[in-house]
C-alpha cells in the first residue's frame, strides 16, 4: 500500500510506544488535592468566578473566558476551595490556580443522554464554548473559536488529526480503540458545525488496529468519513504537515489551516465534543499517558484536570528507577519541569518520567546541513541559530524565525548537540521585543 | 538530580565523533591498498602526516585550553593530507602540509566549523606550490611489473606532457599512454582481453598506476563513498555533481587539447585518472566547507567539476581537482546566501526541490 505523508523534511524518532500502547484506559481516583488552573488554554487567563472558602458543584464552572480567544474552566470535582494562588505550570507559565478539596461522597452527573438532534450550528457551538473545550493535541486552542467558520468560508476538509506522531504517547491511541463509537459521534458534531466537503481521519500506520476499527464502524452506519493511514514521520500531527499529507495542500506562513479550506481537529477534542453534546460534561477530566523508562506500571489513566504529577506517578506504580527528566507531553515539544506538585492542565497528553542520555559531547557546529534536511518548514536553522546567539535578532526574524514551531526535528538531528530550539525559542522573545 | 531543558527530549544518536569515525573507516582501505603497493615508505608518509596533524592539534588545545582531539576531525586531516601525498616525498613535507591544514587553515579560524577551506585540500595545495617537483615524483606501484622504473609520470602529467608537445595530434590519451609503452598489470590486460575495456582503465580503477597514496585504488574509494552515503554521513548531491558535470563537460571538449575535436572526450579514462574520485566523496564533501542546503549542495559540485575540467584540459598543471574544491570552498557562504529551501507554503519556483 502506498501510504502517503508530507514530504518536505521530518524525522524518525524512535516510536517508544511499546510501554503503554496495550494498557486500557483506567480512571483516576479522585486524589486529595486538586490544582486547578485559570490559564489552561492558549490566550487570556479566564477570569476567577469562585473565591476561596467557598463550596463548588462538580462540573460548575469556576473560571470565565475573559476574552475572544479564552475558555471557561470547570470543576472536576464537588468540593471546597481551600486557596486560590499562584502556581507554576509544567511550561514554566506562572498562573492563578484554584487549589480544591474535593468531597467524601462525589455526585453520579453527567450520565442522562441528551437528544441534541434539533440543535442548530450556533447552538451547538454555545455548547462548546460553554463547556470550556479547547483542542487537545498540546496547542490547547479554544474549540469554539476554531471551528467558527466566518461567513461566506467553505470549508472543504475538516480533518481529525489522529496521528499522535509524538513518541512515547498513546492517549489518543487508546481512545480510538476503545471509544470509537464516542469518537465517531464526535466527528459527525463537528461535521454539523464546519459542514466540510469532505471529513478525513488521519492516523499513522502503527495505529492500524485504531484505523480498522474506525473503518469498521464508519461502514456498519454508513458515516461520511474517510480514514487516511499515514506512513510515519514526525512531526506529522502539526497541522501544517497533516493537511499536507492529507489533501496535499500548504499553509503559507502566517496562514491559518482555514485559508486553505481545511479544519483539523484532534481525535481527543472529538471525545471531548461527544461528552459536552451528548451528556453536557464539561470538560474537566482527559487521558493521560503516564509512561517512561523510569514508570513502573506505564498506563492511560482518565484523569481529573488539576491532579498532580505526584498522584499520577503513584497510580503508575512510582518511579521504577530515579528519573533524570519529567516530562509534560511528549519527548519532542513537552516541557521538562522539576516539581512532582505540578498539576496537569487540559493540555497534557502525556506525562514521561525518563532517562537522559548524557553521553554525549557538545562540538561546533559542522555546517553538515542535518537541521536544514530535518525542518519541515524549509528554514536554516544553522543559520538562525549562529544569527542569535550573535545578537542579530532582527535579521534571524527576516529569515522566517517566527514560522519555527520548535517541533524540534533540528536539535533531534543535530551531531554537534547544539540547543537549536533553546535558540529559536530564545531568539523569538528578543524579536519579538524590539 | 533532575534536570529541566527545552525540548526535545530525544536524540537521533548523531554525533560529531561518529561521523568522523565513520570518515576515518571509510579511507582506511584505500590508505591501506597505497602502503601494500607502495610499500613502507608510504606508510612512513602516512604516519608523519597524521602524526603531525594530530600533535599539532593537542598542542593548540593547549593553547585554547579545550581539548579537541575527541572529535577525530584531527585525525581525518591528517589522513587526507597522507593520501595526498606521493608515496616518496620527503617527509618534511608531509608534515609540514599537516601543521599548515591544522594550525593556518583550521585554528587561525576558530577550529573546526570556522574553517572558510578545507585544511587537508588547502595544506596539499600549499606543499605542492611550494615544492612543485618532488609532489610531482611518483613511484610505480609494486603491481606493475616494469621494475626498471623506479619512478615515472602519473598518467595524467605523462598525458598532458606529451599532448602540449604537439606529437601526437589526433591520439587519444590511451593511445599516446601505450604509444609511450606505459606498462600495464596482467590482470588489467585479462579484463581488456574479456570485455575491451582499456587495460589503462582498468589499472586506473584498480590502483596499479603512479600516483598518491591515497588516490590510486578508484574501486576502494568508491567503496569508501558508498560507505559514508550508506552510513548517512553524506548525501549523494556533491558527488554526483562534481563526477556529473566534470564527465559531460570532458565528453563535450576533452578531446579538444589531444585535437580530437568536440564530443570525443574520454569520459571513464579522465574520470579515473588522478584525485577525482578522492576529491568528490572526501574532500568536496567535508561540510564544513560546503554548503548546508540540496540545492547548494549539487551547485557546489557542479561547479567542482566544472572547474576541475576546465583545470585539467586547459590549466598548466596536471592537478586540477584540489584547486578546483577550494575555489568553490570560496563561494560556499554565497551559494548558502541564495540557495535556500523553500519554505513551506511558498510557491516552487523554477520545480528544484531541496
Amino acid at each position: 500500500m502506498n501510504l502517503s505523508t508530507f514530504k518536505k523534511g521530518g524525522v524518525h524518532p524512535p516510536e517508544m510506544k511499546e510501554y503503554a500502547d496495550s494498557k486500557s484506559l483506567e480512571r483516576l481516583p479522585i486524589p486529595s488535592e486538586l490544582i486547578v488552573s485559570m490559564s489552561q488554554h492558549l490566550g487570556a487567563p479566564a477570569k476567577a468566578l469562585k473565591a476561596k472558602g467557598e463550596h463548588v458543584e462538580k462540573g460548575e464552572k469556576i473560571a470565565q473566558a475573559s476574552s475572544f480567544i479564552s475558555a471557561d474552566v470547570h470543576s472536576p470535582v464537588s468540593g471546597t476551595i481551600k486557596d486560590v494562588r499562584k502556581v507554576t505550570m509544567a511550561n514554566s507559565v506562572v498562573c492563578d490556580a484554584f487549589v480544591i478539596e474535593p468531597d467524601e461522597q462525589q455526585p453520579e452527573l453527567f450520565n442522562k443522554r441528551i437528544d441534541y438532534k434539533d440543535l442548530s450550528r450556533e447552538k451547538l457551538l454555545e455548547e462548546i464554548k460553554d463547556k470550556g473545550i479547547v483542542g487537545l493535541g498540546g496547542a490547547t486552542f479554544p474549540l469554539h473559536v476554531k471551528i467558527s467558520i466566518p461567513a461566506g468560508r467553505k470549508v472543504d476538509a475538516l480533518v481529525i488529526n489522529g496521528v499522535e506522531c509524538e513518541p512515547y504517547l498513546t492517549a489518543d491511541h487508546r481512545l480510538m480503540l476503545e471509544r470509537t463509537k464516542e469518537i465517531l459521534e464526535g466527528i459527525m458534531i463537528c461535521n454539523r458545525i464546519v459542514d466540510p466537503a469532505r471529513t478525513i481521519i488521519g492516523i499513522e500506520e502503527n495505529k492500524k488496529d485504531a484505523a480498522l476499527a474506525l473503518e469498521r464502524e464508519i461502514e456498519l452506519r454508513s458515516l461520511p468519513i474517510e480514514v487516511c493511514l499515514l506512513r510515519m514521520k514526525y512531526p506529522q500531527g502539526d497541522e501544517k504537515q497533516l493537511i499536507k499529507a492529507t489533501i496535499g495542500r500548504e499553509i503559507p506562513s502566517g496562514k491559518l489551516p482555514l485559508d486553505v479550506g481545511a479544519v483539523v481537529v484532534n481525535i481527543g477534542t472529538t471525545h471531548a465534543v461527544y461528552e459536552a453534546i451528548a451528556y453536557g460534561k464539561p470538560l474537566y477530566e482527559r487521558v493521560v499517558t503516564i509512561t517512561g523508562d523510569c514508570i513502573a506500571r506505564p498506563c492511560n489513566v482518565i484523569a481529573p484536570i488539576g491532579t498532580k504529577v505526584c498522584d499520577l506517578v503513584s497510580f503508575a506504580g512510582g518511579f521504577s528507577n530515579e528519573p533524570d527528566k519529567l516530562v509534560s507531553g511528549g519527548p519532542m515539544m513537552g516541557f521538562s519541569f522539576y516539581d512532582e506538585d505540578t498539576p496537569i492542565a487540559k493540555g497534557t497528553s502525556g506525562i514521561l518520567a525518563i532517562k537522559d542520555r548524557k553521553d554525549y559531547r557538545k562540538s561546533a557546529c559542522l555546517n553538515c546541513g542535518r537541521c536544514v534536511a530535518a525542518c519541515p518548514i524549509g528554514l536554516v536553522p544553522t543559520r538562525l541559530y549562529s544569527l542569535i546567539t550573535n545578537a542579530r535578532y532582527d535579521e534571524a526574524m527576516s529569515n522566517h524565525l517566527m514560522d519555527c514551531k520548535e517541533c524540534g526535528c533540528c536539535s533531534f538531528s543535530c551531531p554537534a548537540h547544539l540547543d537549536l530550539v533553546q535558540a529559536m525559542k530564545f531568539g523569538k522573545r528578543m524579536g519579538r521585543k524590539k | 538530580m533532575r534536570t529541566v531543558t527545552t525540548s526535545p527530549h530525544l536524540h537521533s544518536g548523531a554525533d560529531t565523533q561518529r561521523i568522523m569515525l565513520c570518515v576515518v573507516i571509510a579511507l582506511v582501505p584505500s590508505c591501506a591498498w597505497g602502503v601494500f603497493v607502495f610499500g613502507l615508505r608510504a606508510l612512513a608518509v602516512l604516519g608523519v602526516s597524521l602524526g603531525c596533524a594530530v600533535l599539532t592539534e593537542y598542542l593548540l588545545g593547549l593553547v585554547s585550553k579545550e581539548n579537541t582531539l575527541w572529535d577525530l576531525s584531527a585525525v581525518v586531516t591528517g589522513l587526507l593530507v597522507g593520501m595526498n601525498m606521493p608515496p616518496a616525498v620527503p617527509l618534511y613535507i608531509p608534515a609540514i602540509a599537516s601543521i599548515f591544514a591544522i594550525a593556518v587553515v583550521k585554528w587561525t579560524f576558530g577550529g573546526l566549523g570556522a574553517n572558510w577551506a578545507n585544511p587537508a585540500m588547502a595544506g596539499r595545495v600549499f606543499v605542492f606550490f611550494s615544492f612543485t617537483s618532488q609532489m610531482s615524483t611518483f613511484s610505480a606501484p609494486r603491481t606493475l611489473k616494469a621494475a626498471e622504473v623506479v619512478s615515472q609520470a602519473s598518467p595524467l602529467s605523462l598525458v598532458k606532457t606529451i599532448a602540449s608537445s604537439g606529437q601526437s595530434v589526433g591520439l587519444s590519451s590511451i593511445e599516446i599512454l601505450s604509444q609511450q609503452g606505459v606498462a600495464t598489470s596482467s590482470i588489467a590486460q585479462k579484463v581488456q582481453a574479456a570485455t575491451g575495456i582499456s587495460a589503462y582503465n582498468v589499472d586506473a580503477f584498480l590502483g596499479n598506476i603512479p600516483g598518491c597514496i591515497g588516490e590510486v585504488s578508484k574501486l576502494l574509494l568508491i567503496l569508501g563513498g558508498v560507505y559514508l552515503l550508506v552510513r548517512k554521513v553524506i548525501t549523494w548531491h556533491i558527488p554526483v555533481a562534481f563526477i556529473g558535470t566534470f564527465s559531460i563537460l570532458t565528453w563535450m571538449f576533452g578531446g579538444i587539447p589531444l585535437g580530437l575535436g568536440l564530443f570525443h572526450g574520454e569520459v571513464l579514462a579522465n574520470v579515473l585518472r588522478g584525485g577525482l574520485i578522492l576529491g568528490a566523496f572526501f574532500m568536496a564533501t567535508d561540510m564544513v566547507t560546503s554548503p548546508v542546503t540540496h540545492k547548494g549542495m549539487v551547485v557546489f559540485g557542479c561547479g567542482c567539476g566544472a572547474f576541475t575540467f576546465l583545470f585539467r584540459t586547459f590549466g598548466s598543471l596536471p592537478e586540477a581537482t584540489s584547486v578546483a574544491i577550494l575555489l568553490m570552498n570560496i563561494v560556499t557562504p554565497t551559494i548558502d546566501r541564495y540557495m535556500k529551501p523553500r519554505l513551506f507554503g511558498e510557491a516552487a519556483k523554477g520545480g528544484a526541490n531541496s
